[in-house]
């Protein structure tokens, strides 16, 4: 593959990647609303076309309409900068998550993920970690009290759950030897997930990814009766659609990296496809649709959890945090080693 | 400081949150596939219960004759004063009938004391909510507007009686 291809294939992905991305954003936010109405037993926004369909197209009109505030107190750039930052760091967190496997088109040999780098988990981490800047940075720029409290809760927060975090990437990493995101989807195998290999260390990563990306539960950033609206109180407009935006790709990018860590990938779950041969073609299709079940089950998830669970305390939080994850998935450590040490020696 | 004791002490399942969450989960799912309470409004409408107190409206006997005699009760009792009445007489049996009956719908609170303080029945609250006016002049409701036909405000009658 020269690199003109190599240009040309990558810019192609980036493309469709980012349309595909934004679509289900915004639909995610119409899902949202409708999964939230049926928990409480309503029928959500229905009115929009179909069923409400294009009901995200009107959102965001509308919000494009609106009126763009800036306080006076606020450090202008800084206030400018943070939704952009939450949304660069949402979008491109996703460019290392591999959605299927290679294809050939045109004579190239074409995998489906955009950046195909080796140290893909690293680089995850270090840009969700990144994710925490814009909350902080909106907060304190807001000049509100409420915002900056949302944001030195987020950064609290984000610093407790990172650590429970890497450390349960670690049980997945021991595994694979790699870290490459490509070599533990395959590592996984077709049904051999990490998810059953270490229990623990999925829960903890889940229950972290949540922390993460500030949902419920652990929405302390926002926690709109207690904060008003959190880092986002003083933004209004598209800023505001920003950090809305963002919030979803974060779901989104968090998903995907469940997936890719614990739940095989884009595997078909129990059957080996590449034995029972069928066409490469419809391989790749049944495989990217895997993951996509995979990935609407898991957004699902979010949402589901969202609208059941109350939110913890702030102290609860960190205790939960400190004395309950970060020991579980030292835990979860020590018994992937385990296996490791049983089974492969 | 005080320390407050728990009424009752956390077992150890409920301690470790998971099977909590999973019963708060289902709950939320189980509750996704209920019948949903929503109306899809201007299709579906809403038909109250007869105890529900909507526009207030005047009996209109089945012989083509109001049933209001004028009295002036339900203008007098009406607390932010939405009522005016004028009499007249007539050769007919009542001999008194109202020449001009109005309800202003901006003042109405929709208390029903016109409804309780009327002898004749003739006043009472229909199952009627759908008040929108784009002016205050048609906010006036004149007996052209307010006359019922008494078959409709059977419902009503029947549950003023039943409590009365």
């Amino acid at each position: 593959m020269t690199i003109l291809e190599l240009i040309v294939t990558t810019l192609v992905k980036i493309v469709i990647i980012l349309t595909l991305m934004l679509l289900t954003v915004s639909y995610l936010v119409y899902f949202e609303r409708r999964v939230s109405a049926w928990a409480q037993n309503r029928l959500g926004p229905n009115r929009v076309g179909w069923e409400g369909v294009l009901q995200p197209f009107a959102d965001v009109f509308k919000l494009l309409l609106k009126e763009d505030i800036v306080p006076t107190n606020a450090n202008k750039t800084i206030h400018a900068l943070a939704p952009m930052l939450a949304l660069f760091v949402a979008f491109t967190t996703y460019a290392v998550i591999p959605f299927g496997p290679s294809i050939r088109i045109f004579g190239l040999t074409v995998p489906l993920v955009v950046a195909d780098i080796n140290i893909g988990i690293l680089y995850i981490l270090a840009l969700t970690s990144l994710g925490v800047y814009a909350i902080t940075f909106a907060g304190w720029s807001s000049g509100s009290k409420y915002s900056l409290l949302g944001g030195i809760r987020s950064s609290a927060q984000m610093i407790s759950y990172e650590i429970s975090m890497g450390f349960s990437v670690g049980g997945v990493l021991l595994l694979s030897e790699s870290l490459r995101p490509l070599a533990i989807v395959n590592s996984q195998g077709a049904w051999l997930w990490n998810a059953w290999i270490q229990p623990i260390g999925f829960i903890t990563f889940v229950v972290s990814a949540f922390a993460e990306t500030n949902r419920l539960p652990f929405d302390l950033p926002e926690a709109e009766p207690e904060l008003v609206g959190g880092y986002h109180t003083e933004y209004s407009s598209m800023k505001f659609a920003g950090f809305f935006l963002a919030e979803y790709a974060n779901m989104i990018v968090a998903s995907a990296f469940i997936i890719t860590l614990y739940l095989g990938g884009y595997n078909l779950p129990f059957i080996n496809i590449n034995s029972i041969g069928l066409p490469e073609w419809l391989t790749v299709i049944i495989q990217i649709a895997t993951f996509c079940v995979k990935m609407g089950a898991l957004l699902f998830f979010f949402i589901w959890v969202r609208w059941s669970l109350p939110r913890f305390r702030y102290d609860q939080l960190m205790s939960l945090g400190w004395k309950v994850m970060f020991p579980l998935s030292l835990i979860n450590i020590i018994w992937v080693a385990a296996l490791i040490m049983i089974f492969k020696i | 400081m005080a320390v407050k004791k728990r009424e009752k002490d956390l077992t150890f399942l409920e301690k470790i949150y998971i099977p909590e969450i999973v019963k708060g989960l289902s709950l939320t799912l189980k509750n996704m596939f209920r019948p949903k309470f929503t109306l899809k409004y201007p299709e579906e409408k809403f038909i109250p219960p007869a105890s529900y107190r909507g526009r207030p409206v005047l009996v209109l006997e089945e012989n083509g004759e109001e049933r209001c005699v004028a009295c002036g009760l339900c203008s007098r009792v009406c607390p932010p004063l939405a009522i005016e009445v004028q009499a007249g007489e007539t050769e007919r049996e009542k001999e008194r009938y109202p020449e001009k009956f109005e309800i202003n719908m901006i003042r109405c609170i929709f208390c029903g004391f016109c409804e309780e303080v009327c002898p004749e029945e003739a006043i009472v609250m229909s199952k009627d909510y759908e008040l929108a006016f784009s002016n205050r002049e048609d906010a006036i409701y004149g007996k052209d507007k307010l006359l019922v036909p008494v078959h409709q405000l059977q419902d009503r009658i029947n549950f003023l009686r039943s409590y009365k």
